[in-house]
């Protein structure tokens, strides 16, 4: 089975950000840029699925400008085999980012493309949009089962199904799909490896395969997408007003009675 | 890192190295410190070494499952390293080592220790000394007690005593009487590695301090808002890039095999070591009374950046290097 992990290059998690003058975007000049976490687990349990004997090649993707093949490099570090860099300057976040259908939009193509692939592994969400909405896209572009917030994933019945149990808000719940499927991943499926200084360095200078929504065929597809959403602002939350102190429990019942909480 | 592929290791280049100390080095010098000696004599064996030895000693010496230290300083000869007189004559199908090695990082703990040695005292001072691989529990070979230092704490350094340390002749890296040229060779990615360290070190008592400054309150505003402090800073963040870039600069020199490579490493080093003990004591001073405690990390990247313009070649003696080359 192959798989596609779809990556993307976001700002560092770590990073301290500040909103734009303009306030249609976060500030990213001068900010450090990594592969999203999610993502990383996402490849991480590809890699796993290959070590294991389940998969037989792994194949990274992203749609990004030209310093995402950055986190292509980093993906190959850590064991992919094969990086596609679908080049759009809008990936990110912000105004005017692509939004998560036109990329959904791409990947399938890319699934068309680089194809078969028995599994597309993705981060549950990318840090900077948060949408949480391309791995679902994807899936219904496709008519693909999808299997969303992994915390754990097993190939069963001779690698035509996965089983995977989601982190939902009522606790746990394991769902089985037939393959193909899209599973997106969430923070506790594994924890990612740190890549060797050899492949780091071998990494370099191996080949990217390059294209973009044109040679995709998705182009008028994407645009309208793009279209489809509209960022207006993007501002810092209101700063953290003063609290008030009561100086027992009855004036604090009675102020929350006067603000109609209780 | 030096070590190519073929022969276990990873075929990084110096500029690679630049990059991996200084990073490696935010988080300890004496640890990265250590390893850049040991990448260095790693890197001595898989270029002057014979088949032989590299296949005998590579493979653990690269995966780290043995640590290796330079013994070229004795009590009578730092600087004037050429002078040494730790000697290795032939005895059969032996060397037989009789001397004393002083300042030895790792020694101790290494399992081997790439000793020069003089084999030829009828030429000249430079052209009679031999670097021979040393295995750890050769017999006569014993160690003084660890120093207490002001840094480097991390790994022991101790004296090292030859007294009729026999090893086969073929434990010989490179030839006869070609000691003193591996030595310097070795000597200028050293100094690279060595000012990298600093940098990185530095990189980290500012990031530190900045930290520190945007959040310390005084006067109704955080230290980090007064002029003097943003005035300081700028100083410190310039000294640190230009140190960076000098470092990177002889790095690309010597992959390049640029005849300015020696003096590069000389300059990168002396800039380095020198500025960046500056940055680490000033962020220091930005801490206040906190950066004098052990509990806050700064003055441990201080003790520890202190030894850099002393070892791997005075900084003297980098000011005689560069101003021969001019």
């Amino acid at each position: 089975m192959r798989i596609l992990c779809a990556v993307k290059r976001v700002v560092d998690y770590a990073a301290k950000i500040r909103v734009n003058a303009a306030q249609t975007n976060v500030d990213t000049s001068s900010v450090k840029m990594s592969m999203n976490p999610f993502c990383e687990i996402a490849l991480e349990e590809a890699l796993r699925l290959k070590e294991a004997g389940i998969a037989t090649e792994v194949v990274a993707v992203t749609v990004g400008p030209d310093a995402a093949k950055d986190t292509l490099r980093t993906a190959m570090a850590m064991g992919a085999d094969h990086a596609v860099h679908v080049v759009h300057e809008s990936a990110g976040a912000g105004a005017g980012a692509l939004p998560p259908l036109a990329v959904a939009r791409v990947l399938s193509a890319v699934v068309d493309h680089a194809g078969p692939f028995g599994m597309v592994l993705a981060g549950k969400q990318a840090i900077d949009g948060d949408n949480n909405q391309t791995g679902q896209m994807l899936a219904a572009l496709r008519g693909w089962p999808q299997a969303t917030f992994a915390s754990s994933v097993s190939v069963t019945d001779g690698g035509t199904h996965a089983v995977v149990t989601r982190e939902v808000d009522a606790g746990l719940e394991t769902v089985k799909v037939p393959l193909p499927a899209v599973v997106t991943t969430d923070l506790r499926l594994n924890e990612p490896r740190y890549a060797k200084l050899p492949m780091i360095l071998k990494a370099r200078k191996r080949e990217i395969e390059t294209l973009s929504a044109e040679t995709l065929n998705v182009k008028d597809h994407v645009d309208r997408d793009q279209g489809k959403l509209h960022v207006r602002k993007v501002s810092e939350p209101p700063a953290r007003a003063g609290g008030v102190k009561t100086k027992d429990m009855d004036e604090f019942i009675n102020m929350l009675r006067e603000k109609g909480v209780l | 890192m030096f070590v190519p592929e073929e022969k276990g290791g990873v075929g990084a280049t110096r500029a690679d190295a630049a990059v991996v100390f200084e990073t490696l080095a935010r988080a300890d010098i004496s640890v990265t410190a250590y390893l850049t000696i040991h990448n260095m004599n790693c890197g001595l064996l898989a270029k002057f070494g014979s088949e032989a030895l590299c296949e005998q000693y590579l493979p653990d010496l690269a995966s780290l499952e043995a640590l290796s230290s330079y013994c070229l300083t004795e009590p009578g000869s730092g600087s004037d390293a050429a002078s040494l007189r730790t000697t290795a004559r032939v005895d059969g199908d032996d060397l037989v080592i009789d001397g004393a090695k002083t300042f030895i990082s790792g020694a101790g703990s290494a399992d081997f220790y790439f000793v020069m040695a003089r084999t030829d005292a009828s030429v000249s001072k430079a052209k009679g000394i031999t670097c021979i691989l040393v295995p750890k529990d050769a017999a006569g070979l014993s160690f003084g007690k660890a120093e207490e230092k002001m840094g480097w704490n991390a790994q022991p350094t101790r004296a090292v005593s030859f007294d009729g340390v026999r090893v086969p002749v073929t434990n010989i890296v490179g030839e006869f009487g070609q000691g003193f040229p591996i030595a310097m060779t070795a000597l200028d990615g050293g100094r690279i590695n060595i000012a990298a360290c600093s940098v990185g070190g530095a990189s980290f008592c500012l990031d530190y301090a900045r930290e520190y400054m945007d959040s310390r309150e005084q006067f109704g505003a955080p230290v980090g808002s007064f002029q003097y402090n943003q005035f300081r800073f700028a100083e410190m963040a310039t000294d640190v890039h230009a140190s960076r870039l000098c470092v990177r600069a002889a790095a690309n020199a010597l992959d390049e095999g640029s005849s300015t490579a020696t003096r590069d490493a000389a300059m990168a080093k002396l800039f380095a070591t020198e500025r960046c003990y500056d940055v680490a004591n000033r962020a220091l001073q930005c801490l206040g009374g906190y950066g004098y405690l052990r509990e806050y990390p700064v003055e441990r990247y201080v003790r520890d950046l202190r030894v850099h313009t002393i070892l791997e070649g005075t900084n003297e003696v980098m000011r005689q290097i560069i101003s021969k080359r001019m």
